[in-house]
């Protein structure tokens, strides 16, 4: 065990603190090439990553940059500036810490170039840039440490891939460069640890105490929770008793319409006037800063909130973590339980809040999962190349290289050291000449191949070109939906990436309580038309912005298989045994589809368990399926757990629905055309350096000389279909967009096992998905009432209006 | 004004409309017909274009961009047999672009210029003869309508003074027909090609492939246009609407 300086000694004995033993742990393998570290919310784990730096450079001998710290937030690395340099000061530590990010003035940057500070704190971008400079072997001298913070969040991202890659640059130069992760509990840390390591260099995995287990339960309410819906309405009075009896709470949702709706709601029944905030991507930067100042001041009793505050940033004292509505994975839910009681050793507390019954369901599986510590996975594919492409031309910025040495480099990070050499040669002729079957451009490459074998760019002045399109940040996955007139439209709200890839123009559907029409897909916003005449074709009810995790799926089912739900609500309980009365319940193994005429209309419900995203597709997929075997479909609608298709015949034989060549041929089809495929050729073309999203100097009258990139698609779709552009594009699409994956998991996983149930009418489990519909509703707040009268009179229907 | 029997073939779908007494079709593939004089009328081709994006330190872009246009323009001629083509200026992206396309394109386009009387009007792009044959004009008078690349926004129809041309001429210019802006419009976020028309002015559409499009709404073009100019959208058929402008 490596001993403290005396003066970081003292200060630890000034304060009466003492190391943690994965602090201790950190200092004894700060030699390691690789360590990662997973340590709870809290857990002292960026002192943990620097502490080794500060011992290291603590008798002023180290000369230029020691230790690179990197963050996925510009407003982290700043962060750290702050809670660093104070202890630094203190300990009267000879070390100059700053920070470079997007804001950081041109002047400073430059210094930082030649005269770099001991500890960098920056962002991926910021590194892919300093790396491309040609004087980065200068910049980097001395390197000894790279600290990666929330490489958990990095890796889930291109950004990080982008990451990994300049890693290897980095190695290059300096290849006794140790590296740190710095994680929050995840479900498989060997596999961040060999995303963080150089490939096949082992990487010592250290995990904190992850201190007392959570206590975790489900919020008990006064109503039960409606059949279907987000809102949570019903637990208004319980969560504000909540909010009452502790310091500081943090409640949850998945989407931001929800937070909105829910604030709103909690803010009328706030008769105390208690101070409560809210927080999510969408608003607005100077309110958000505002909230956050109240908050790390103490001045708020509860903060609504999406996604937006997951990652680490301190926000002071929070006791109490109330999550509104399933969780959709456990791996979110545990890190968000994380939040309550940053001190360490204090257990995190957390509460539940169903939406609707089958959410009850699906808390409860959660809850389990928690109490098991099963974490769902994230398989993550192999690296993506048009995140290499780009690394490409960052390197050829940088000066000439040879390719096979760039090659060793590149497959020393863990995502693409399954890359072939094939692979890499096609991505290096894709930056070189574009790559294409006909092969054109012999005298303007833009990387040329030099007499010694090495590439370089051919005009120098691309450089600059490059670096201002560097990154791989796309559009968020929220698509603004505009009413569309001559004026510009006015602003509706927000759909997910996800629905929007399934509309096709024509397509209805409801949005802010009214229904709306899809006209087009133009940059980032759903243009639509009103339309008050027709029933909505889709529905966004409350679009969940996340789908279930399979681990979760399978833990639901596993509830289902059991004989009796002593551990459920028993309004729930009663709910799923007049399933299996008048039906039965999906079990793992099998695909059930109920078929059951209602209203006039006959019914298929198919209980994929294959998340929202897949189920949605799935829909998709089958209406066109049976399109074509005549049975006449006229709409569907998509949960996490099951798709409900409605039309005019009744199903009868589900196999040939499900026929495995059939559904992709569909989907190769529908994909083909469909303006989200075009988004992501956008991105991915924009990623790979086809695309200039930045041109130098702007230009005064650019708009007619620029063509747009779906006049590119449909060229490479015609002329050079194998095109590699186009290859990545079908991979994203397929993995990201729309989950096809999931569909031949579930097919597999059933194969064979297909059963159809024929019934007179409405099952007890399909009902709350024909509320998932949304009659046309009446505007604004009568929407709700109509609901619940809608939804009684179902309950009626199917025979389960005895429960409560 | 005269009767015009054969008009563009009906399958084309093309639009109608009198220019100076001229009855002109707005043909949905971005070209302009004019039946009665057999003339087929196209505007910035813009060939070469992903050769010279990448010549100045732009990306590769896919370089199929000349066999689509070309094959496009093939496919007009073939059904229209046209008189005359008019090339309305930037068919090439540049000089240079010209002399480097490839050998199979410069063929394809040597043998469409012999098969009528071809006329080039030099663009801003290609302010140069390209040596692929036909007559390299720097604008062209016609029935009392001039062909120029770029709208000249003091034109005016006879009888008033029009400073641009000889005097003869000018007694006879009734219109302008024109290129270069790539003017789009739409609908409901729906943006095409389009046509701008308005009593003495037309300006065409651009006819390459890789060509963008500079919005009807744009000060360029709402003041050169009449406020009661036509915007006639390209696509699977033309559309006419009242040129978008933008609201004061």
């Amino acid at each position: 065990m490596c001993a403290l300086p005396p003066q970081i000694e003292t200060w630890f004995h000034a304060h009466d603190w003492s190391l943690h033993p994965h602090q201790q742990q950190m200092l004894a393998r700060a030699s390691d090439p690789a360590t990662l570290l997973i340590a709870p919310t809290g857990g002292g784990k960026t002192m943990a990553g620097f502490l080794p730096t500060l011992a290291e450079l603590a008798d002023g001998a180290h000369q230029g940059l020691h230790t690179l710290y990197i963050s996925p937030l510009k407003a982290l690395a700043a962060d750290i500036k702050r809670n660093l340099r104070r202890p630094v000061a203190d300990m009267g530590l000879p070390i100059r810490i700053e920070d470079r990010t997007g804001d950081t003035a041109q002047s400073r940057k430059r210094r930082q170039r030649a005269d770099p500070p001991h500890i960098l704190l920056t962002t991926p971008e910021s590194l892919a840039l300093l790396v491309s400079y040609e004087d980065a072997a200068r910049t980097f001298a001395g390197l000894q440490r790279v600290v990666i913070d929330e490489i958990h969040a990095l890796a889930e991202s291109k950004r990080g891939d982008q990451l990994m890659l300049a890693l290897t640059r980095l190695q290059a130069l300096c290849p006794n460069l140790r590296r740190v992760g710095l994680s929050a509990t995840v479900d498989d840390p060997d596999a961040i640890a060999s995303y963080l390591a150089r490939h096949p260099t082992p990487c010592t995995v250290l995990e904190a105490d992850p201190g007392p287990a959570p206590q975790i339960a489900m919020l008990d309410t006064a109503k039960a929770p409606p059949w279907a819906g987000g809102g949570a309405a019903h637990a208004i009075p319980a969560v504000l008793a909540q909010i009452k009896a502790h310091k500081t709470t943090l409640i949850f949702h998945n989407t931001r319409a929800q937070a909105e709706i829910f604030f709103h709601n909690l803010w009328l029944a706030n008769e105390e006037a208690l101070p409560i905030g809210i927080h999510h991507g969408s608003l607005d930067r100077v309110q958000r800063e505002r909230v956050e100042g109240a908050m790390q001041r103490g001045e708020l009793r509860a903060i609504v909130c999406t996604g937006s505050l997951d990652l680490g940033i301190d926000w002071g004292d929070v006791d109490l973590v109330i999550q509104i509505g399933a969780p959709k994975n456990v791996k979110r839910l545990v890190q968000r339980i994380g939040r309550a009681n940053h001190r360490y050793n204090a257990p995190s507390k957390a509460l539940l809040v169903p939406a609707n019954r089958f959410e009850v369901v699906e808390c409860h599986a959660a809850l389990q999962a928690v109490l098991a510590d099963d974490l769902d996975a994230s398989p993550k594919g192999p690296g993506p190349r048009d995140v290499l492409c780009q690394h490409i031309l960052i390197r050829a910025c940088a000066g000439a290289f040879d390719a096979q040495t760039l090659y060793q480099e590149v497959i020393t990070a863990g995502a693409y050291a399954s890359l072939s050499k094939d692979q890499f040669d096609a991505c290096l002729q894709f930056c070189a000449n574009g790559g294409y079957a006909l092969q054109r451009y012999d005298q303007w490459q833009r990387l040329i191949q030099r007499a010694d074998g090495h590439w370089q760019l051919r005009d120098p002045r691309a450089r600059q070109r490059i670096r201002m399109n560097l990154g791989t940040i796309q559009d968020a996955d929220l698509l603004k939906v505009r009413l569309k007139n001559s004026r510009g439209g006015k602003p509706l709200g927000e759909v997910e990436e996800a629905f929007a890839a399934t509309l096709t123009p024509g397509d209805t559907f409801l949005i802010g309580g009214r229904i709306v029409r899809y006209e087009a897909l133009r940059e980032m916003t759903v243009q639509v038309s009103r339309n008050a005449s027709k029933k909505p074709k889709i529905a966004v009810f409350s679009g969940t912005k996340f789908a279930t995790s399979t681990e979760l799926s399978a833990r639901i089912l596993e509830i289902f298989s059991q004989n009796s739900w002593p551990e459920l609500p028993k309004h729930t309980a009663d709910w799923l045994a007049l399933q299996r009365g008048s039906s039965q319940l999906p079990c793992a193994g099998h695909l059930l589809i109920e078929s059951f005429p209602h209203e006039a209309r006959e019914y298929s419900c198919i209980y994929g368990f294959a998340g929202r995203n897949a189920q949605q597709t799935l829909g998709l997929l089958l209406t066109k399926r049976m399109e074509e075997l005549g049975l006449d479909p006229l709409g569907f609608v998509a949960t996490d757990y099951a798709t409900l298709i409605w039309g005019l015949e009744p199903l009868q034989n589900p196999d040939p629905l499900f026929e495995i060549n059939a559904l992709r041929d569909g989907l190769d089809g529908w994909l083909a055309g469909n303006a989200v495929m075009k988004r992501a050729f956008r991105g991915s073309a924009t990623i790979a350096g086809l695309i200039d999203r930045n041109l130098p100097g702007g230009r005064k009258n650019g708009r007619q000389a620029t063509f747009s990139s779906d006049i590119l698609y449909d060229t490479l779709r015609k002329y050079d279909p194998g095109h590699l552009l186009l290859e990545i594009t079908r991979e994203e699409a397929l993995r990201g967009l729309v989950d096809f994956s999931r569909i031949e998991e579930m097919i597999q996983r059933c194969a064979g096992h297909i059963t159809l149930q024929r019934l007179d009418r409405i099952s007890p489990l399909a009902a709350p998905m024909l509320l998932e519909m949304g009659k046309v509703p009446i505007k604004g707040r009568a929407e709700e009432k109509l609901l619940q009268r809608e939804t009684e009179a179902l309950m009626r229907q199917s025979g389960l209006e005895g429960l409560t | 004004m005269t009767h015009t029997p054969s008009q563009a073939p009906a399958k084309m779908f093309g639009y109608d409309f009198t220019l100076a007494g001229a009855r002109l079709t707005a043909l949905p593939q971005r070209a302009l017909w004019w039946a009665q004089q057999s003339l087929l009328c196209v505007s910035d081709l813009h060939l070469g274009k992903s050769e010279r994006h990448l010549r100045r330190g732009g990306s590769p872009l896919p370089p199929y961009e000349g066999e689509d246009t070309l094959s496009r323009l093939e496919v007009l001629i073939t059904a229209l047999q046209p008189d005359t083509v008019i090339c309305l200026g930037d068919s090439f992206d540049d000089t240079a672009a010209a002399q480097v396309l490839p050998v199979e394109q410069k063929d394809r386009i040597s043998q469409l210029v012999q098969r009528s009387n071809w006329i080039w009007i030099e663009g801003n792009h290609d302010p140069q003869p390209n040596g692929f044959g036909g007559r390299y004009l720097a604008e062209l008078a016609r029935d009392g309508i001039c062909f120029r690349h770029i709208a000249a926004p003091d034109f005016c129809a006879a009888p008033r003074i029009e400073k641009r041309t000889s005097r003869q001429e000018t007694a006879q210019l009734q219109a302008e027909i024109s290129g270069h802006y790539h003017p789009k419009a739409g609908l409901r976020g729906i943006n095409r090609p389009a046509f701008l028309l308005d009593q003495q002015r037309l300006i065409l559409p651009a006819f390459g492939t890789y060509t963008g499009g500079l919005h009807s709404r744009d000060p360029a073009l709402s003041t050169l246009m009449h406020p009661q100019a036509l915007a006639i959208l390209t696509g699977p058929r033309t559309l006419a609407m009242p040129m978008p402008r933008r609201r004061r």
